[in-house]
């Protein structure tokens, strides 16, 4: 059996056109070993859960800037668990206004980080979530 | 286990998805799985497509993909599945699959199923584990199976021995007409695409194309004498994948082909090499592992010590090794007298 990989898709739903801090996140998670499934720009919640049923993903991250995250981030959810995926790690970074977070995270968005964090933290949160979750 | 297995031939993408997941890891449970699904396989049209990075094999998937769910002579929708390659970091064993940028427009249809892969280490083009992954999907029922490698250059040629049709994707501006007659990539071909076929250069690099075609093709059949000699001429074909130009013809083609190769037998051939491939690569790792997990502890390290000082020579390492007697001096002398 070889290693094990961590399996992560990072997805931009909604309108915004801005996918430079989603290519960060991809490129720095690439670096950690990690292998990432692009999907570009614009994915509405039911291409984004598809894609994470086909990949079968540890982990998604949604970059959204465009403040409709009240309205995708739940509706991302609500298709992974119906899908049988309520176990994958679900992150959301971009502009997301400090009050919305408590909301987030009440839902089951496992972290958010705002402009500004080092993509090492998400790196080392997502591995000592998933590497946790499902050890080898 | 019978669950997983069951599942996946009862139409369950979620179970799908983690058998091919657990195929990828080489997990014992993936054997156990496509050990069920294994005799359901063999039916489906498995379609390499291959070419340079950046030639467009993402887009034309992609096209080719939604022309098998609605055919344009109105046959009814193939399944269509997906295995699309990218390559690892040899630095990291990360990988970034971006393949599924170029295929949105397949999103939402449940006939469909795209699966991205890493090469993980691997240098044909594919992953080690991508024959197993494929014959997963056509064990589970797909009608064609799209096999995608990564960007290849010249030498990436796994794909020839894995698919029944290899589809070349070559755009204009990737070099001469000696870089076209080099062994390798273009060999392979059972048809060739020229996508991109509106950018500037598209009449120069066809050209190209078309004689190298005429100078004669090996045919991939070569090997078993019992095969039909290659009958077949790979057509040269130009598309505009994002337009859509040049799809409907090239569709034509790869009906054509399936239908040759069941015509000629080399269907059969093919399937039956691929097998043989498989079944030999399994017995090799595996006798490699048993026999040197009989050695006695230091023997192996000592020949390759032995070796290393030159006291034996790689042959004779063998000999020792599987206990052997070497070669009369008879005949070595025979043999030496020969070669001076």
């Amino acid at each position: 059996m070889t290693e094990r990989k961590i399996r992560v898709l990072i997805a931009k739903p909604g309108l915004d056109g801005h996918d430079r801090g989603a290519k960060v996140v991809a490129r720095a998670l690439r670096d950690a070993g990690m292998e990432v499934i692009y999907t570009g720009l614009r994915q509405t919640p039911e291409m984004i859960a598809e894609a994470a049923l086909q990949e079968d993903v540890d982990a998604v991250g949604l970059s959204i800037l465009s403040g409709a995250h009240m309205a995708l981030v739940p509706r991302v959810l609500e298709l992974l668990r119906a899908n049988g995926q309520g176990h994958v790690h679900v992150f959301v970074g971009g502009i997301i206004p400090e009050s919305d977070i408590p909301a987030l995270l009440q839902m089951g968005v496992r972290a958010v980080y705002g402009p500004g964090t080092s993509t090492q933290k998400v790196v080392e949160d997502l591995r000592a979530a998933i590497l946790q979750e499902k050890p080898a | 286990m019978t669950t997983l297995a069951e599942e996946v031939l009862a139409g369950s993408r979620l179970a799908l998805a983690r058998l091919l997941t657990l195929i990828e890891n080489e997990d014992p449970q993936g054997e156990a799985a496509l050990d069920r699904l294994f005799p359901h396989s063999g039916r489906a049209h498995w379609i390499g497509v291959t070419g340079s990075p950046g030639a467009g094999k993402s887009s034309l998937v992609n096209r080719l993909a939604r022309a098998f769910r609605s055919p344009a002579d109105g046959s009814p929708p193939r399944t269509v599945a997906i295995v699309a390659v990218d390559p690892s970091s040899p630095f990291t064993g990360g990988a970034l699959l971006g393949d599924r940028v170029r295929m949105r427009d397949l999103s939402g249809d449940p006939g469909v199923f795209i699966r991205s892969m890493a090469s993980r280490g691997a240098l044909g083009g594919l992953a080690r584990t991508t024959p197993a992954v494929v014959q997963a999907l056509d064990g589970a029922g797909f009608d064609i199976i799209l096999i995608e490698t990564v960007g290849a250059g010249q030498s990436e040629v796994e794909i020839a021995r894995l698919a029944h049709t290899v589809i070349v994707v070559e755009a204009p501006g990737m070099g001469d007409d000696i870089q076209a007659i080099k062994a390798g990539i273009l060999e392979i071909a059972d048809i060739l695409v020229l996508n991109k076929a509106d950018l500037p250069g598209a009449e120069n690099a066809l050209r190209t194309l078309r004689s190298m075609l005429e100078l004669g093709h090996p045919g991939r059949e070569s090997a078993p004498p019992s095969a039909p000699s290659s009958e077949w001429r790979p057509p040269l074909i130009a598309t505009v994948a994002i337009q859509n130009e040049g799809i409907p013809e090239l569709m034509q083609h790869l009906q054509a082909h399936a239908e040759y190769l069941r015509r000629s037998g080399g269907w059969q051939v093919r399937d039956r090499s691929r097998l043989q491939t498989q079944l030999e690569e399994l017995l090799q790792a595996t006798l490699l592992k048993r026999w040197r997990s009989s050695l006695p502890d230091g023997e192996y390290q000592q020949i390759l010590t032995d070796l290393q000082a030159r006291r034996i020579s790689p042959y004779q390492a063998l000999h020792s090794l599987l206990g052997e007697a070497p070669f009369p001096q008879s005949f070595q002398r025979g043999s030496s007298a020969l070669l001076t």
